[in-house]
């Protein structure tokens, strides 16, 4: 479970987050929804540990821990799992042995055996086969020449390869037209169940029709102004946000 | 921390910084003509060699020590060096006479000499101080006609080869260290690939400076006859001490008709400590020569060690369709400043030459391409592509490029392509947030950057050298 309290952070002497909110039980996926600069990309930074966020009030406790306390690299190890707005190129590395090496340094975090290049590639063919890509993608460059589509893609490979335990998905759907946007929907669909639980942040309904969320909540001048349920996206594509802020 | 984790810490980050207790043989300190005497003597050379010494010992004195690198050194008291120095002992004539500390040390090395325990396929002539100590599979290479000895062996046993190619691509005069190197030069590796001959196994040399004060001045000469072919690689590791040590070697290749040369170095000499004290002074001339028609000669090296490293591995592409390559990273942290790249000369039509190279800067670190491509007014045809890529990790480093291109062939293509990038916040962040560390990260995407350098690499060595990058860059981030 992942619960969210008081949660201020600001970049410089700039406050984004101004005291958020929030409780998402294990198994239930939530939306964040909220005009531009409302402080979603913020939130969700914090939650993963990027340098360059100061958090100046609050706690995130993940399955019982203060994740705050924790680099970026023992947050993915705890189950955290962010998925890019703009997924970074990384040259010269290849895809297969950056998705190895990630996977095994959460394998050896949690005390887990590391897979071998062959019971790893194995692994990968599958998750790649179920995502309908190209198993050229294991050989690829990360990210490196990719399409939009493609890039959002290889998130999906990704978290379907890591396994989650909560997975952030940034305005995953920014871009996409709608074949890629069901490609990621299938991905977070595939790992719903008791055990799994997803943050998806973004600014339209279109992808919440896919990815059908328990709960929404409406981000504003960096606090959740709203929840509700699932119609709640429905009624903001139809009035929009604004007045939401007096609401 | 207590001493002895700080000691641990220390040691994992240069891992061969021990010393080998032996009893050593060292001739008095400093350099004159009775020096060079001594060893000509110790060696047993003949006279022609020994005059050869004394000529490049008077041009020496004659010259002066260049400074046109980017490099900032105190001055070197070269009268306060040992000349040589060596395991007392008595040269072991088989590999189970070595002594069994020298054995120690090189499998502490990861050099194992004994034949049933080495690395299947490749071939070693070890190098300690001054001398060689012992080489590996030498029955087998003679079964195939291939010659592979130490070079002081070579002057008894194949004087004619060593006179006629000996100071054939680098004349005594060549440069101040190639001058000193060829006074005073004591050991290092000798090969020949007699025509046609496929050479059936890697070759490869592991320099050891172990004694304190001491310059180590190895001389390799790789000759590849008609058709023959070859792949060489070399190794080289030093103790942790707080002086410096120089380190001026000279290696020559000579390729002939339809031969090819791979000469691959994995150069990790001690590089001094965090505070920018001690590491190796690496003064070394190399240059091949493809002599005949299509011959080719491939300089690859990674480059992570020593405080000082200047060192251009060069082509001369004589014959008609001969062709240079020239694959380098060069690694820098800390304090170490590295000046190095490659010459290419244009002289036969229709030559080719590539030179890809990848320098990363670190810590306080300064890294400068230095290369020269050459086109002579004969080279019809010739063709060079150049790619010098810099990356930069923190703001304290720096990084150079000085490429130089001189054309006197219209018909030549030369293209140059140069890049400096930074490892980019959000690079790090994105490898983290999938769980690994920063420094798993870092190596990561070092390693990503130098690629197409690596794959040149004998396989046995690549995964050698992917490691020794990430070493190498510890504690440089973050």
């Amino acid at each position: 479970m992942l619960e969210i309290k008081n949660l201020h952070a600001r970049i410089g002497e700039k406050e984004i987050l101004r005291g958020v909110n929030l409780v998402v039980p294990d198994g239930e996926i939530h939306a964040i929804m909220g005009p531009n600069g409302a402080g979603k990309s913020t939130l969700s930074y914090v939650l993963s540990g990027r340098d360059g966020y100061e958090v100046t009030e609050g706690e995130v406790i993940y399955d019982g821990q203060n994740i705050l306390e924790l680099p970026p690299e023992d947050r993915a190890a705890a189950g955290l799992f962010l998925a890019f707005q703009y997924p970074v190129e990384l040259p010269g590395v290849g895809n297969a042995n950056f998705l190895r090496t990630a996977l095994n340094a959460i394998r050896r975090k949690r005390g887990e055996e590391e897979l071998d290049a062959v019971a790893f590639l194995k692994l990968a063919r599958a998750a790649v086969k179920s995502l309908h890509m190209k198993e050229d993608f294991l050989k690829r460059n990360v990210n490196v020449g990719f399409s939009g589509g493609e890039k959002k893609r290889n998130e999906m490979l990704q978290m379907a390869l890591l396994q989650p335990g909560l997975a952030i998905l940034d305005e995953t759907d920014s871009g996409l037209d709608i074949d890629a946007l069901k490609i990621v929907a299938d991905g977070v669909n595939a790992l719903r169940g008791p055990k799994f639980s997803a943050l998806v942040i973004t600014h339209y309904q279109r992808l919440l029709d896919h990815i059908v969320p328990d709960v929404v909540h409406v981000l504003s001048a960096g606090r959740i102004v709203r929840s509700g349920p699932k119609e709640l996206a429905l009624e903001l594509e139809a009035h929009g946000y604004a007045g939401l802020e007096a609401a | 921390m207590s001493t002895t984790e700080m000691q641990a810490l220390a040691e994992q980050k240069y891992k061969y910084g021990f010393t080998t207790e032996i009893e050593m043989e060292a001739f008095p300190r400093g350099l004159n003509e009775d020096i060079i005497r001594m060893i000509s003597a110790k060696k047993e050379e003949p006279d022609w060699l020994l005059q050869w010494r004394l000529k490049a010992y008077a041009a020496w004195l004659e010259m002066e020590e260049p400074h046109w690198a980017k490099l900032h050194h105190p001055p070197i008291d070269y009268q306060d060096l040992y000349y040589y120095a060596a395991p007392a002992k008595a040269q072991p004539k088989s590999l189970d006479e070595v002594d069994p500390e020298l054995l120690k040390t090189y499998e502490k090395l990861g050099i194992p000499l004994n034949e049933r325990a080495a690395l299947a396929g490749v071939a070693v002539d070890a190098v300690f101080d001054s001398v060689s100590v012992a080489t590996t599979f030498r029955e087998t290479l003679s079964k195939a006609g291939v010659i592979f000895c130490p070079i002081s062996e070579a002057v008894r046993e194949h004087p004619e080869l060593v006179r006629e190619y000996l100071g054939s691509v680098v004349p005594v005069r060549d440069n101040y260290f190639a001058a000193l190197n060829s006074a005073v030069f004591s050991d290092g590796s000798f090969v020949y690939i007699p025509k046609g001959v496929r050479c059936p196994m890697e070759l490869s040399t592991y320099f050891r400076i172990n004694a304190k004060n001491t310059g180590q001045f190895e001389r390799t000469l790789i000759i590849a006859d008609e058709a023959a072919s070859v792949s060489y690689l070399e190794g080289c590791t030093a103790p942790m001490r707080d002086e410096n040590q120089l380190h001026a070697a000279v290696v020559e290749l000579v390729a002939m008709d339809e031969a090819k040369i791979k000469y691959s170095t994995v150069q990790n000499w001690y590089p001094g400590d965090a505070e920018g004290k001690g590491g190796i002074y690496n003064f070394v001339t190399k240059r091949g020569a493809c002599r005949g028609r299509n011959s080719k000669i491939s300089w690859t090296q990674v480059e992570t060690g020593s405080a000082i490293t200047w060192k251009y591995p060069s082509c001369i592409l004589q014959g008609d369709g001969s062709v240079g390559e020239f694959y380098s990273v060069a690694l820098t942290n800390n304090y170490q400043q590295a000046d190095t790249g490659t010459k290419m000369i244009h002289l036969g039509k229709n030559t080719t030459s590539t030179i890809i190279s990848k320098g990363i800067s670190a810590g306080h670190s300064n890294n400068t391409y230095r290369g020269l491509v050459k086109i002579s007014a004969a080279a019809s045809g010739a063709r060079n592509f150049t790619q010098c890529d810099s990356l930069l990790i923190g703001d304290q480093c720096g990084a150079h490029t000085v490429p130089y291109i001189e054309n006197r062939n219209m018909s030549a293509k030369v293209e140059h392509e140069a890049t400096t990038s930074k490892i980019a916040e959000d690079q790090l962040f994105y490898c983290r947030s999938r769980g690994l560390s920063q420094e798993d990260a870092v190596g990561l995407i070092v390693n990503g950057f130098c690629k197409d350098v690596l794959k040149e690499l004998p396989m046995e060595f690549a995964v050698e050298a992917q490691k020794l990058l990430s070493v190498s860059l510890e504690g440089s981030v973050g």
